[in-house]
């Protein structure tokens, strides 16, 4: 495209026509987050004069008090909850997502229609955000950590169909011809060379997928009245910060906790 | 009694024609070069004998089979007879040399035995010697990603002769490879070739080697076979008309 636009320009010409777009683009990035603060009548010097005043309220609030550490065994045992539901929610949409990739991707497909549907269900369970997922099923299933459960699994599913089919093309392809060519059947290519190639990045993305979920699972309690979410906004909506906090904070512990585990574990298979 | 009989074999990719109209024999025990600029055919001529790309038109017989009507079962050990060898090895790299040498057996192997990866004594013992034959006897049990891209194609060979194949189809087989490599790799070939009486077909760049290794060379050109004659015969006209006009002058000698 831009091979046609700065075709038989002179290098002065080109580099011209560069900075003008670059300065275009700039000034259209401007005007619109302008236009954009207007209409929700956003004030940049408002943000500015709020931040002592919440530093203060956080500081006030930070502190757990008494109340808020007998808390703390509830509070972790919503949280455990929570994590074991992320957990079983991204493995069963694993097994899932890898028969469908085994379907779909173009090494190990029986018909090229395969990758059209794979492609079509991953995209679209995929572009539902978690949050919308929650509310879909809330109607249906109302409040209940199930709910919450089905909102992960899709969009780990729709999530890791991509990555696996795209993984397999990726990582084992070649291998793949070779054996078809030495006369193994679909079943022993599978087991052989696809299995083998590529189940380390495959268990490498399951492993961000358990971490991203543990994170959206607080998001999704919230909608779906379960797991440490609920938990916080009870605490929140009955005005005692301190223990709404004492979930923030122990949120934040377990999920850095999640991520180094998942690191190190990840150097161990790649 | 020709091993290999192609007539008339044709390939369409949508529109484009990949290969028009190529017939020729392969006697059993032969060494065959297949030279050719990049995009005449050579690749798409290697696939087409083991089906691993499914021919527009004409006939492979192979062994008195019809290639172009087995399916199935019957293509697999009809492949299981032809082994390969490809220019980026095409091993499974976190698996260790042994077991991807063992993959030449899938072939020969019921479906779950092959998923199970279940081999008798014989084939580990057979395994092990074929590696012994090709010089890789201290990395057996080496995982296939520590090893040079020499001793990669060296298990590629390992891996298609526990196939106990009748032919050998050779794909780019030392376009990755150093120049010491590139002639450890031929002199194998030419070794299985003179030793197990076991047919090559080999597809390569350069016409040097060709004709070294070679007892017979295929010229290709835009998807037509335009020479089929000993390495003697291969002059400057002749690899004019394979590689064009250019290319005719840098071969002269």
């Amino acid at each position: 495209m831009s091979s046609s636009l700065t075709d038989g320009l002179s290098a002065s010409q080109f580099f011209r026509r560069k900075k003008l777009v670059l300065t275009a683009v700039l000034a259209a990035m401007v005007i619109l987050s302008l236009a954009a603060g207007t209409l929700t009548d956003f004030r940049i010097a408002k943000v500015f004069v709020a931040i002592p005043r919440v530093a203060v309220w956080l500081v006030k609030n930070v502190v757990p008090d008494q109340m808020a550490l007998t808390r703390v065994p509830n509070i972790l045992d919503k949280l455990v909850a929570t994590i074991f539901m992320s957990i079983m929610a991204s493995v069963t949409a694993a097994v899932a997502a890898l028969v469908l990739a085994l379907l779909g991707s173009k090494t190990t497909r029986v018909h090229p229609v395969f990758s059209v549907l794979t492609r079509g269900i991953a995209s679209v369970t995929r572009n539902i955000p978690v949050v919308a997922w929650a509310l879909i099923f809330l109607i249906t299933f109302g409040q209940s950590t199930f709910t919450g459960f089905l909102a992960l699994f899709f969009v780990t599913f729709g999530f890791l169909t991509r990555a696996f089919t795209e993984t397999i093309d990726e990582v084992s392809a070649s291998a793949v011809e070779a054996l078809r060519a030495a006369g193994a059947s679909r079943p022993q290519v599978i087991a052989q060379a696809v299995f083998p190639s590529s189940m380390p990045q495959m268990l490498s993305w399951l492993l961000f997928m358990i971490e991203t979920n543990i994170r959206s699972a607080t998001l999704v309690g919230l909608v779906t009245g379960s797991g440490i979410g609920f938990v916080f906004d009870i605490y929140y909506k009955s005005l005692q910060y301190k223990s709404a906090f004492m979930v923030v904070i122990a949120i934040v512990v377990v999920t850095l906790a999640i991520e180094m585990i998942s690191n190190a574990l990840r150097r161990v298979i790649l | 009694m020709a091993l290999l009989e192609v007539e008339n074999l044709t390939k369409f990719y949508k529109d484009v024609r990949a290969l028009s109209g190529v017939s020729f024999e392969v006697k059993k025990g032969e060494f065959v070069a297949i030279i050719g600029p990049s995009g005449s055919g050579k690749t798409t001529l290697v696939r087409c004998i083991n089906r691993l790309i499914d021919p527009s038109d004409g006939t492979i017989r192979f062994d008195r089979m019809d290639m172009r009507a087995l399916e199935g079962m019957h293509l697999r050990h009809a492949r299981a007879k032809i082994g390969m060898i490809f220019q980026h090895y095409n091993l499974v790299t976190r698996l260790t040399v042994i077991e991807n040498v063992l993959h030449g057996r899938l072939g020969y192997k019921s479906d779950l035995a092959g998923i199970l990866g279940v081999y008798s004594e014989e084939e580990k013992q057979k395994a092990v010697e074929v590696l012994g034959l090709l010089g890789l006897e201290d990395y057996v049990y080496r995982r296939c990603d520590q090893l040079s891209g020499g001793q990669m194609q060296r298990v590629g060979i390992a891996r298609a002769l526990v196939q106990d194949p009748r032919m050998i189809l050779c794909d780019e087989p030392i376009a990755s490879l150093d120049p010491s490599s590139a002639k450890i790799i031929m002199d194998y070939l030419q070794k299985i070739q003179q030793e197990l009486r076991i047919t090559i077909i080999v597809n390569i760049h350069q016409v040097d080697i060709a004709k070294k290794y070679a007892e017979r060379i295929l010229g290709f050109n835009k998807g037509h076979l335009v020479f089929d004659n000993k390495p003697g015969k291969l002059d400057k006209d002749t690899t004019r008309e394979i590689y064009g006009a250019e290319a005719g002058e840098l071969f002269s000698n």
